[in-house]
């Protein structure tokens, strides 16, 4: 399951991308109607591939502890719920995290890299990816150098991934493209690219510190790529939206755009992840609605 | 991390039949009222997904067509001919309005009747239908306008026959702009798929239209044929086959009756290595597998560069087995039935002739409704130009694929056909579409998209794919005399 670091060169040239094209084409996905049975199975789902999220300046360890618990604990007052993917947090509560989540299904996840911008060097970067695996988190999720980047130095932001992939030993390494700042579709492309062939366990849109963070057309092209890789060379890389996925209904139509772009190998925790603090609840209401035929006040859900 | 599916299954979505009212049968619509035939013999109307009987609709007799004729001079000679374009545009604007409030049941009868994809009869077939009454309202009152220094007239009655593969949206095509130019009409809706055509008459009569402006009667082919060869009618609108577009232009030689004929088609799409190949595969779904391949303009005849043949190919099948094939009721059905029995049985003769020419042939697996008529899409790779299925309009999702090296020699395939209806290029770069699109001889070609429709732009074929425009501007002359 774990990809190796800079297992393939960097590619030369990215397939090219039409938006319009795109947009249509999310259209379609979002025109997909979910009913019954198909609903409650999606909306499982969804709760299973959450990471739960709190990347703040002002957290602190009770809000990590409050946040571990709701982890496993979503909604006590319907028994036989999924519990969330990981809980996704900075390297200094990663300890805190893993030992308020031992034995339980739910992995830590903790952002690296002089998170969000990566504007550092990559000695501290490499660091900053060292305190979070030595507390043992079991997915890093990094951020590319934009800067670097859209110089076109795509050298420099391959082999920087393929460093911090070799950092992360064996945790998962989810490289964040920050797509609301790389300005183009195409743009999207060649990074996604870029990070599958560094070793990319997963691509990530975006920080959730960014407007626009994950939309349906960027997510595509990235599915795309990812489609595109396992085509070539059989190997499945992850895929985790981030930021502005806060209703069921969009989280479902992405479960669709991933179905009809990937197959339904890709519709697990292991390959997609939904990277939300406010998701989890309106799933939960939609799913006690589809069990009570009624929707629940707002104030029955915990806001943890 | 728990494995939480192994599959995931859309459940049923199927759209509300009860908000659609359908009569057990329906009379001939002929100024202004429903009236009884004067023989009355009745036809069965199936809705194609279960074989089940819709309605019964009435086969006209000559004296009929007549009496419809009749009432559409009676109408062009008396208050019709003498209300001014603001007037008249008045009328079209309110056929619009009520065909937006009727949306809803006009797609599912489009669907029930017809066997399309309730998602398209909504989103495509009924929205485009009004934007067509809308568009043409506008130049009811702008035809000094639309023609500067001429004085357009109108043409006088015009005897209209339309097919079944986009019932409703057809007779908008033909009745709007003929309507607009201060014409009467007399048109036939093609008999498997009467059933919109009827409501669209009570819509007409709800817009109190003056009587005998439109006239909408029913049958098959010899009551079509019965309104070209009337002596009273003065412009002939036709769509439908080719070997019937022959049939009429004989019929009308030598007589005054003008003629806009929009007829088959075996369009080429183009795709050039540069192109953007995921959402040129998309293309390639929609320009053949949009409304089951019934669709003149469809592209079934795909080239491909060869660099990238097996690329495109690949994703083209990935996404082949994404469509749901099934319940045209159903929301989330891609593909729905075919026609009618006629039409599978042509389509699957082609696919035998594919398989019998040695093309390779490809169908993803899906499972098909027992009661019906159905096809998967189909693929066929390896494909020759001299191959049938690439020449001749099969009119069901069946795509023919051939892979080329220059633009020459794709310039020189594409035009070897008898068709020139449409066309479709896909590539990133402006100069190469500029330079096809000047080269190739199809009525409406389609740069990185393709099935795109809109009531501003013309429509209509090169060669045997017919002649005169309809849509736009040019559908305007099509209705008038200068």
């Amino acid at each position: 399951m774990l990809r190796k670091s800079a297992a393939y060169p960097l590619p030369t040239s990215s397939p090219t991308v039409d938006q319009v094209g795109v947009i249509e084409r999310t259209s379609r996905f979002t025109a997909r109607s979910i009913k019954k049975e198909s609903k409650v199975q999606g909306l499982n789902m969804v709760l299973s591939m959450i990471d739960l999220t709190t990347l703040e300046g002002m957290d602190t360890e009770g809000k990590v502890k409050q946040l571990c618990y709701k982890a496993q604990h979503l909604h006590d007052a319907y028994p036989g719920l999924n519990s969330v993917a990981a809980v996704c947090v900075y390297p200094n509560y990663v300890a805190l995290a893993k030992k308020e989540l031992k034995g339980t299904t739910t992995g830590v996840a903790s952002v690296a890299t002089a998170f969000p911008s990566g504007n550092s060097s990559l000695k501290l970067k490499l660091e900053d990816v060292k305190m979070a695996v030595d507390s043992g988190a079991d997915e890093v999720d990094m951020v590319i150098s934009r800067g670097r980047f859209h110089q076109g130095d795509y050298a420099f932001v391959y082999d920087e991934i393929a460093s911090v992939k070799t950092a992360c030993g064996k945790a998962r390494l989810k490289v964040i493209l920050e797509t609301g700042e790389l300005g183009t579709l195409d743009k999207v492309r060649r990074a996604s690219d870029i990070a599958i062939a560094a070793g990319a366990d997963f691509i990530k849109t975006s920080t959730g510190k960014i407007q626009p963070a994950a939309t349906m057309p960027v997510t595509l092209v990235m599915l795309e790529a990812i489609r595109d890789h396992y085509f070539k060379t059989g190997e499945m890389v992850g895929m985790k939206p981030a930021g502005g996925i806060s209703k069921s209904k969009l989280a479902l139509h992405y479960l669709i755009m991933v179905k009809e772009t990937l197959g339904e190998a890709w519709l697990d925790p292991t390959w997609f992840r939904f990277g939300a603090s406010s998701l989890a609840n309106d799933v939960l209401m939609q799913i006690m609605k589809q069990a009570t035929s009624n929707y629940q006040s707002a104030d029955y859900f915990s806001i943890d | 991390m728990k494995k939480t599916s192994e599959h995931w299954k859309l459940a049923p979505a199927p759209e509300d039949r009860s908000q659609a009212t359908i009569a057990s049968h329906y009379d001939l619509f002929i100024d202004g009222k429903f009236q009884k035939s004067a023989k009355g013999k009745r036809f069965k109307s199936i809705n194609p997904a279960d074989e089940k009987v819709l309605s019964e609709i009435t086969e006209s007799t000559d004296a009929d067509v007549d009496k419809a004729v009749k009432a559409a001079r009676k109408a062009y000679e008396g208050e019709w001919g003498k209300l001014s374009g603001k007037e008249r545009g008045k009328y079209l604007y309110r056929i619009a309005r009520i065909i937006q409030e009727k949306a809803r049941e006009l797609a599912i009868i489009e669907s029930l009747d017809g066997g399309k994809p309730i998602r398209e009869s909504r989103d495509i077939d009924v929205p485009l239908a009004a934007a067509h009454f809308f568009y043409y309202a506008g130049w009811a009152d702008k035809l000094d306008y639309a023609f500067p220094g001429r004085k357009p007239r109108p043409l006088g009655v015009a005897g209209q026959v339309i097919p079944w593969n986009f019932p409703l949206l057809m007779a908008a095509w033909k009745i709007a702009p003929a309507l607009a130019c201060g014409n009467t009409v007399v048109i036939k809706p093609a008999e498997n798929t009467s059933l919109t055509a009827l409501k669209l008459a009570e819509i007409i009569q709800e817009a109190e239209l003056p009587p005998g402006v439109v006239n909408i009667i029913t049958g098959h082919g010899k009551v079509g044929a019965a309104i070209i060869g009337h002596k009273d009618i003065d412009k002939i609108a036709f769509t439908g086959s080719t070997g019937v577009g022959k049939l009429i232009q004989r019929s009308i030689a030598g007589t005054h009756k003008k003629a806009t004929l929009e007829l088959g088609g075996k369009a080429a799409n183009i795709i050039f290595e540069d192109a953007t190949l995921d959402e040129a595969v998309e293309g390639i779904v929609n320009g053949i597998y949009f409304n089951q391949g019934h669709v003149c303009c469809a592209g079934s005849r795909l080239y491909v560069e060869e660099s990238v043949h097996d690329e495109v190919i690949r994703r083209l099948k990935h996404r082949m087995g994404t469509l749901i094939v099934g319940d045209p009721m159903d929301k989330n059905t891609d593909i729905g039935a075919i026609n009618s029995s006629e039409q599978l049985e042509t389509i699957q003769k082609y696919i035998g002739i594919g398989k019998k020419e040695g093309a390779s042939f490809y169908q993803p697996a899906c499972s098909l409704p027992k009661k019906g008529f159905w096809c998967p899409p189909t693929l066929f790779t390896d494909v020759a130009q001299s191959n049938r299925i690439a020449q001749e309009e099969i009119f069901g999702p069946v795509l023919a694929v051939q892979s080329f090296r220059t633009v020459d020699e794709v310039i020189k395939k594409a035009n070897n056909t008898p068709y020139g209806l449409s066309a479709g290029v896909w590539t990133d770069k402006g100069s190469k579409i500029f330079n096809l699109t000047s080269q190739l001889h199809a009525g409406v070609i389609w740069a990185n998209t393709f099935n795109k429709f809109d009531p501003t732009s013309p429509f209509g074929g090169f060669k045997e794919s017919g002649f005169g425009r309809e849509g736009g501007m040019h559908g305007l002359a099509a209705y008038l005399d200068f």
